[in-house]
């Protein structure tokens, strides 16, 4: 039997707040196929700003439509990173621990990786100062792009249904 | 009923159906695939539509008939790998070569099987040496269809009435298959003339017996010769439970069912998979990279070529196109080496079909049908690939565990995206350390040594908990630590300590799970050589959406040590070393100690009471750590996973007091918090600033430390397109190179 979750549910799904037997059952049992959508509406519900979300992008990130067409990465305290085809990074703050006491820091002495081999590059929301990714890479390591969707095949083709469009609310 | 052989036992000529050979019925295979896109040209699953109850129920008795040869003959092994770890897995194969169903286990070997049943198709077996009812085969080589020579395979073919109608095919883990230096994950062979006994699809028994001379020239082969003898017991009594439940099948059903139920089975896997990836996951590109160390410029003991600390460079890319076929590209990987890491694609396929299975494929509908809906790239020449077949692949799972990480990571994206949140992992511990070696034990027997604890570290952290503490490898779902009595029995090293191991796991909102410790003491035996393998100088796994890496690993050991003394004198002992930083260990014994991040080594005496110290890897974490609740803070603390000290470096508590740090202050807390966001804020710079300054600082002039220039320099030699992703990034013009 294809299973459907009301929306309480789904919020403390998303909270970790299900017991963990239910939670074992949603991952066992078939998915949800309206969990899309669902999803979607607890996201937009839990941010102060109005443009339809199109995808969680990450945790405190968002895929968004803006009224003028474009289509920009967006944090959940309304700090917007640019065009979603673009890598959102750039238009980060990043902090990069390249010193053994930087990373040493986050880890006991003995199991701090070498900084000459190894940097931790931390991106930072430049408006609510949240951390949203750390890269775990050697010096000179070209900026990761983790993950570019294809939104238009995304909706099209396997939502069935069009991207929203400019004006959409 | 018992079987009756058939006539077709000894002789040689076409063993496929309807007079075909073998090597016919596979081209014919892949050429409709190739030609229709689906397996065997099926357009319709004319069973499965027709009789949907009898097709589920024939799955569901294969299924079960591997899982029970499983149960079953892991008993006669007497391997702790086998026996205690479940380091082993049976399946059952179509004419072809592709795997029908499977028991539990690891799953990698259900393809490397594929591989190596396809290799003896496709060079004509049944010509020479031939394919005969109640034959039996063997395959151990990285190059025909495996990861590394300890990995041992048996085939038995099964046939009905004359044709040859699949195949029951077992792989299980040794202890020791021989190479150069002891143990199973061999970590000093440079070449494949070091890697031990190989047995490139070899045909080692007749009438469903061993020949002889194979079971001689094993025997002598390998430095544990009554595991080896039983585990290859274990795989054969399992393949002949497996060849008598398909004919018990057959005569109940009929062969004209069974023959098309075993097409039909796959190319309903092949279409189940890609439906699952419409329904779970996102089209797009997804990146994510990782990073292995291997330090040996200062081991005399290998040829000069070897001598050198290097990075081994996965540059994973992910594509889920928008028809739901999802490729693997690992474009950019360095140059294979003279080292024991190399990988080969079977390896690489295999990896990516055991990460499949425990993510988009969660259930028991699995079998080779996936893989005929997804593409790897392994580029020629490199790592993953190598050019020539001299390479060695002693410790492929070295660089291969690492390299598929971000497989995970990259699958969780898109779970998250698509809003199934439950299923959102930052990724896996390492499975470190191994500790590995040789010598006469403790029972004056020649041995050699593999402790599989390490198929037991911290899990990734998900969206909605924590990382699993001391749980399952990735690579083997059913893992675990194993009890100290048996790995005492084979080993000549008493446990003194085993603990969780403290701050482990990487920090996040959600912390990866912690690994654990073990504090080993050698015992009754004059002298054995003993190896740490595992992540030190590198982050082998990072986070993800703002967690951290776990933490990597290191060396410890205390040889020539007083530790009778502190025995004799009743004084504390050393069971681990709580605090990662050797004093746990060294300020309760002294001696000669080794301390360092050189967590892979070669093999080194020890002597009686010497004390090794072996920690598992813990996993990565999620989310930004300054949002962990206070409440799990506290858990962490009471349960030794999380030490004060980076509870208030990582996370920003305050304690009430600072002498007694167990109880936290939370307004105190929530201020130190805020203060740490608008510092890291300010000591962040914006990213576009970053990318030009480190350019002219570093990258053009090429300040890097010689592992990481070596790394590039392998990678961009060997893969002119990520040699012009890396100018691209950085603005370099094409004269540019290390």
């Amino acid at each position: 039997m294809i299973p459907s979750y009301d929306r309480s549910t789904l919020e403390e799904l998303l909270d970790g707040n299900l017991p963990w037997a239910q939670t074992h059952s949603i991952m066992s049992s078939f998915k949800d196929p309206d969990r899309f959508d669902k999803m979607v509406a607890i996201h937009q519900s839990r941010v102060a700003w109005k443009e339809p979300i199109l995808l969680p992008y990450g945790e405190n990130l968002y895929i968004v439509q803006k009224n003028d067409g474009a289509r920009v990465v967006k944090c959940a305290c309304g700090k917007e990173f640019g065009d979603y085809r673009q890598n959102w990074k750039l238009e980060a703050l990043v902090r990069v621990r390249e010193t053994q006491d930087e990373i040493e820091e986050l880890y006991p002495k003995m199991m701090a990786a070498n900084a000459a081999w190894m940097q931790l590059r931390e991106f930072i929301c430049p408006g609510c100062k949240t951390l949203l990714e750390v890269e775990a890479v050697p010096p000179g390591y070209p900026i990761l792009f983790d993950f570019q969707p294809d939104l238009e095949a995304f909706y099209t083709q396997w939502l069935g249904r069009e991207l929203p469009k400019a004006g959409a609310t | 009923m018992n079987y009756t052989p058939t006539a077709h036992r000894t002789t040689s000529g076409p063993r496929g159906w309807d007079g075909k050979s073998l090597r016919e019925m596979l081209l014919d295979a892949e050429r409709l695939v190739k030609e229709t896109g689906h397996c065997f040209g099926l357009e319709r699953i004319a069973m499965k539509e027709e009789e949907p109850i009898r097709f589920e129920k024939i799955f569901s008795r294969l299924r079960g008939s591997l899982v029970n040869a499983r149960e079953t003959a892991l008993n006669i092994s007497a391997s702790p790998i086998v026996k205690e770890l479940g380091e082993l897995c049976f399946a059952l194969y179509g004419p072809e070569g592709d795997s029908i169903t499977l028991s539990t286990g690891i799953l990698v070997h259900v393809h490397t099987m594929s591989e190596a049943i396809k290799h003896m198709i496709r060079t004509n077996y049944e010509e020479n040496p031939g394919i005969n009812d109640g034959d039996i085969f063997i395959n151990n080589d990285p190059h025909i269809g495996n990861v590394h020579t300890a990995d041992v395979q048996t085939f038995v073919p099964i046939f009905w009435e004359g044709e040859l109608i699949g195949w029951a095919g077992c792989v299980t883990h040794v202890m020791d298959i021989g190479s150069s230096t002891p143990g199973s994950n061999a970590v000093g062979p440079t070449t494949r003339y070091e890697d031990g006994l190989t047995l490139p699809c070899v045909k080692c028994g007749a009438d469903d017996r061993l020949f002889r001379d194979h079971v001689y020239r094993c025997e002598r082969a390998v430095r544990t010769p009554m595991y080896w003898s039983l585990d290859e017991k274990t795989r054969l009594a399992g393949c002949h439970m497996i060849r008598e439940s398909v004919r018990s099948l057959i005569r109940e059903e009929g062969i004209g069912t069974y023959k098309q139920f075993i097409r039909d089975v796959l190319e309903d896997s092949r279409r189940s998979f890609i439906e699952r990836l419409r329904q779970l996951l996102i089209p797009g590109v997804y990146e994510a990279p990782a990073f292995m160390d291997s330090q040996f410029a200062a081991e005399t003991r290998l040829p000069d070529e070897s001598r050198k600390d290097t990075m081994m460079h996965a540059p994973m890319r992910l594509t889920i196109d928008p028809k739901g076929r999802l490729g693997v590209d690992f474009e950019g990987a360095g140059k294979w080496g003279l080292h024991s890491f190399n990988c080969t694609p079977s390896a690489m396929a295999g990896a990516l079909w055991v990460l499949l299975t425990q993510t988009v494929m969660p259930n028991d509908k699995v079998n080779d049908g996936a893989h005929y809906a997804t593409d790897i790239h392994c580029p020629r020449g490199s790592w993953v690939n190598p050019d020539v077949s001299t390479t060695a692949h002693g410790n492929a799972w070295y660089y291969l565990v690492p390299s598929f990480g971000g497989v995970i990571r990259s699958l969780s994206r898109a779970f998250y995206a698509r809003g199934y949140v439950e299923e959102v992992l930052s990724g896996y511990g390492h499975d470190g350390n191994i500790l590995q070696g040789g010598g006469i034990d403790h029972h004056g027997n020649e041995s050699a040594v593999s402790n599989f604890e390490m198929s037991c570290v911290g899990g990734g952290a998900g969206i909605v908990k924590d990382g699993l503490d001391h749980a399952a490898v990735v690579w083997n779902p059913e893992g675990d630590m194993g009890d100290i009595e048996a790995w005492e029995m084979v080993e000549p090293l008493l446990y003194i300590g085993r603990g969780v191991k403290m701050d482990s796991g990487g920090v996040g909102r959600r912390r990866g799970g912690a690994g654990y410790e073990c504090m080993r003491m050698l015992w009754n035996t004059e002298t054995y050589e003993l190896q740490f393998v595992g992540d030190g100088a590198v982050f082998s796994q990072p986070g993800i959406f703002g967690g951290y890496p776990p933490g990597s690993g290191y060396r410890l050991a205390v040889k020539n040590n007083d530790l009778l003394d502190v025995f004799e004198q009743r004084k504390p002992y050393p069971t681990g070393d709580k605090y990662s930083d050797g004093k746990g260990v060294t300020d309760l014994v002294k001696g000669n100690v080794i301390l360092d991040k050189r967590a892979v080594d070669l093999p080194q005496s020890y002597r009686e009471h010497d004390l090794y110290l072996s920690v598992m890897r813990g996993g990565p974490g999620l989310g930004d750590p300054l949002r962990r609740t206070v409440d799990s803070i506290e858990t962490d603390l009471l349960s030794g996973v999380m030490s004060p000290a980076i509870a208030e470096r990582a996370y920003g508590v305050v304690f009430a007091t600072a002498q007694d740090k167990q109880e936290i202050d939370r307004e105190k807390t929530e201020a130190r918090r805020r203060e740490m966001r608008e510092a890291r804020a300010a000591k962040a710079v914006p990213a576009r600033a970053w990318v030009a300054k480190e350019r002219e600082s570093r990258v053009v002039p090429k300040r890097f430390a010689e592992p990481v220039t070596d790394m590039y320099r392998s990678s961009m030699t060997v893969s002119p397109q990520w040699a012009r992703h890396f100018r691209t990034f950085w603005k370099l013009d094409d004269s540019f190179h290390f």
